[in-house]
């Protein structure tokens, strides 16, 4: 299941883990991306909360949490490469892993259809 | 706040080439454009690249009577750079102070052979003017050229492509500055530029300014907004005015002294008689309570402007560029840091996250001007 906020993240649902990264739209706008800033695994973050910093040449900007939980897990090889994000946002450019602990989040969270609309 | 924005004689063509536009200095300016910053940068330092910079500032100061050492020498009242030696046919960089040293803008003037041409910063132009008729008005005649664009051609490849235009743009050296004709119209020409790169300045006509933009891309310039434009000049170590330099801060705490002529300076043939020359003397006497100095942030997260610098003592300063360097490799910043703080080991506070940072020299990458 593929969801997205109107804070341009994505979010796939598999279980009780959420992947979370950038939308294709929030790249194009951010351009290329220089560092990512990743949250700790094993942290608990509430929604909302602005764990995570994507910076290109010109700027900064946060990345939130979309739903509660822990981190499970980040994408490490963004470290190393953050240009990951600008080549595949939506793929390889996954930013870190949430385990849900109130997965009545979800219901709130925009579709694919709804967001797309949102951007234009 | 909701003026609409200038333009310049290039605006339309900035659109039709998909540029991102957004306000700058009053002007909609375009921030870069669909190859984007990192590209763009990139290829500046490799090739060419092609800058809009028509929202600067063009002001002609004219001697009342007399010849241009009139107007050299009455611009000494209101800066501290030797303008009495500049030859002509050389540009010099120069800055207004105010009467407390405070920096009210820095600029590029030349020695035009019977008048002098100062090219200002945008924000800053109506400002300029007004310094110049209050200081040189008895001497002199200040008239803004706002009908003529300018462009910036630099990068390596530039002395190469403007040469196809204008053959003797190749003979001229680092701050020269000369009237040439270029594609049927008279146009003037400085090497020099703002990225730390060799390249030229062009004032031209604004009806030409589309034409030539346009052949410069045939010639394989490639276009670079105002964000390549920042992480250039910070990549070169040049202060931007309105983030490194403001009215309060003064040529010593900005370690511009190298734009005080020789002669200006205490002890010097003609030491001294511009608004703050007391503080200026002083400062370089005593030392500044600040002082602009590099970073370079370990690891490869930005530190950006506004973010404060700490010893284990306190605070030590204060971050006013900051950003990624695109040929660096990695983050870079300029910053005001408190004298006693330099000898010790550095942090910015990030995000509330303490991050080592450590001096660097500036430029933080080779400059490659025509020496």
């Amino acid at each position: 299941m593929l969801k997205f906020t109107a804070d341009h993240e994505w979010i796939r649902i598999e279980g009780d883990v959420a992947t979370v990264g950038i939308t294709v739209h929030a790249r194009d706008q951010l351009g290329d991306v220089v560092y990512v800033g990743l949250p700790e695994v094993g942290a608990t973050v509430a929604q909302g909360d602005a764990i995570s910093v994507v910076e290109s040449v010109k700027a900064a900007s946060d990345v939130y949490a979309p739903l509660s939980g822990e981190i499970v897990e980040v994408n490490e090889a963004l470290n190393g490469a953050p240009e990951q994000v600008s080549a595949d946002p939506q793929g390889e450019g996954w930013f870190f892993r949430i385990r849900l602990s109130e997965p009545a989040q979800l219901e709130a969270l925009l579709d694919e259809a709804a967001y797309l609309a949102s951007v234009g | 706040m909701s003026a609409p924005l200038l333009t310049t004689p290039l605006t339309e063509f900035h659109r039709a080439q998909g540029a991102r536009m957004a306000g700058f200095a009053g002007y909609d300016m375009p921030i870069q454009y669909p190859a984007g910053v990192l590209k763009e940068h990139l290829a500046t330092r490799e090739g060419a690249g092609i800058f809009d910079v028509s929202h600067m500032g063009q002001i002609a100061i004219r001697p009342r009577s007399g010849g241009v050492e009139t107007v050299l020498a009455a611009l000494e009242r209101v800066t501290p750079a030797d303008a009495l030696s500049l030859k002509p046919g050389r540009q010099r960089y120069g800055l207004f102070t105010n009467r407390d040293a405070g920096i009210e803008d820095d600029f590029m003037f030349a020695n035009m052979g019977d008048h002098v041409l100062l090219v200002a910063n945008a924000a800053r132009k109506a400002n300029d003017e007004a310094i110049l008729k209050a200081g040189l008005a008895d001497l002199c005649l200040v008239e803004a050229i706002p009908d003529r664009a300018l462009i910036a051609l630099q990068g390596p490849r530039a002395a190469g492509i403007l040469a196809g235009f204008s053959p003797e743009a190749a003979d001229m050296k680092f701050m020269d500055y000369r009237v040439l004709p270029l594609m049927g119209a008279e146009v003037w020409v400085s090497r020099s530029g703002y990225t730390g790169e060799d390249g030229y300045e062009i004032s031209l006509p604004a009806a030409l300014a589309e034409p030539f933009a346009e052949a410069l891309l045939d010639k394989g310039a490639h276009l670079a907004g105002l964000g390549a434009r920042d992480s250039l000049r910070l990549e070169a170590g040049l202060c931007l005015y309105g983030a490194d330099l403001d009215a309060t801060t003064t040529p010593v705490e900005a370690a511009l002294e190298w734009a005080l002529g020789k002669a200006r300076r205490p002890g010097g043939a003609r030491e001294g008689g511009y608004p703050g020359a007391g503080r200026v003397a002083e400062q370089m006497a005593k030392g500044p309570s600040r002082r602009r100095v590099g970073l370079k942030p370990e690891g490869r997260a930005p530190i950006r402007a506004g973010v404060k610098i700490f010893t284990e003592e306190g605070e030590a300063g204060i971050v006013t560029s900051g950003g990624f360097g695109p040929s660096l490799g990695g983050p870079m910043a300029m910053a005001y840091l408190r004298p006693e703080a330099l000898e010790r080991p550095l942090f910015a506070d990030l995000r509330g996250q303490r991050q080592p940072v450590a001096l660097a020299e500036l430029p933080f990458v080779r400059q490659g001007y025509a020496r």
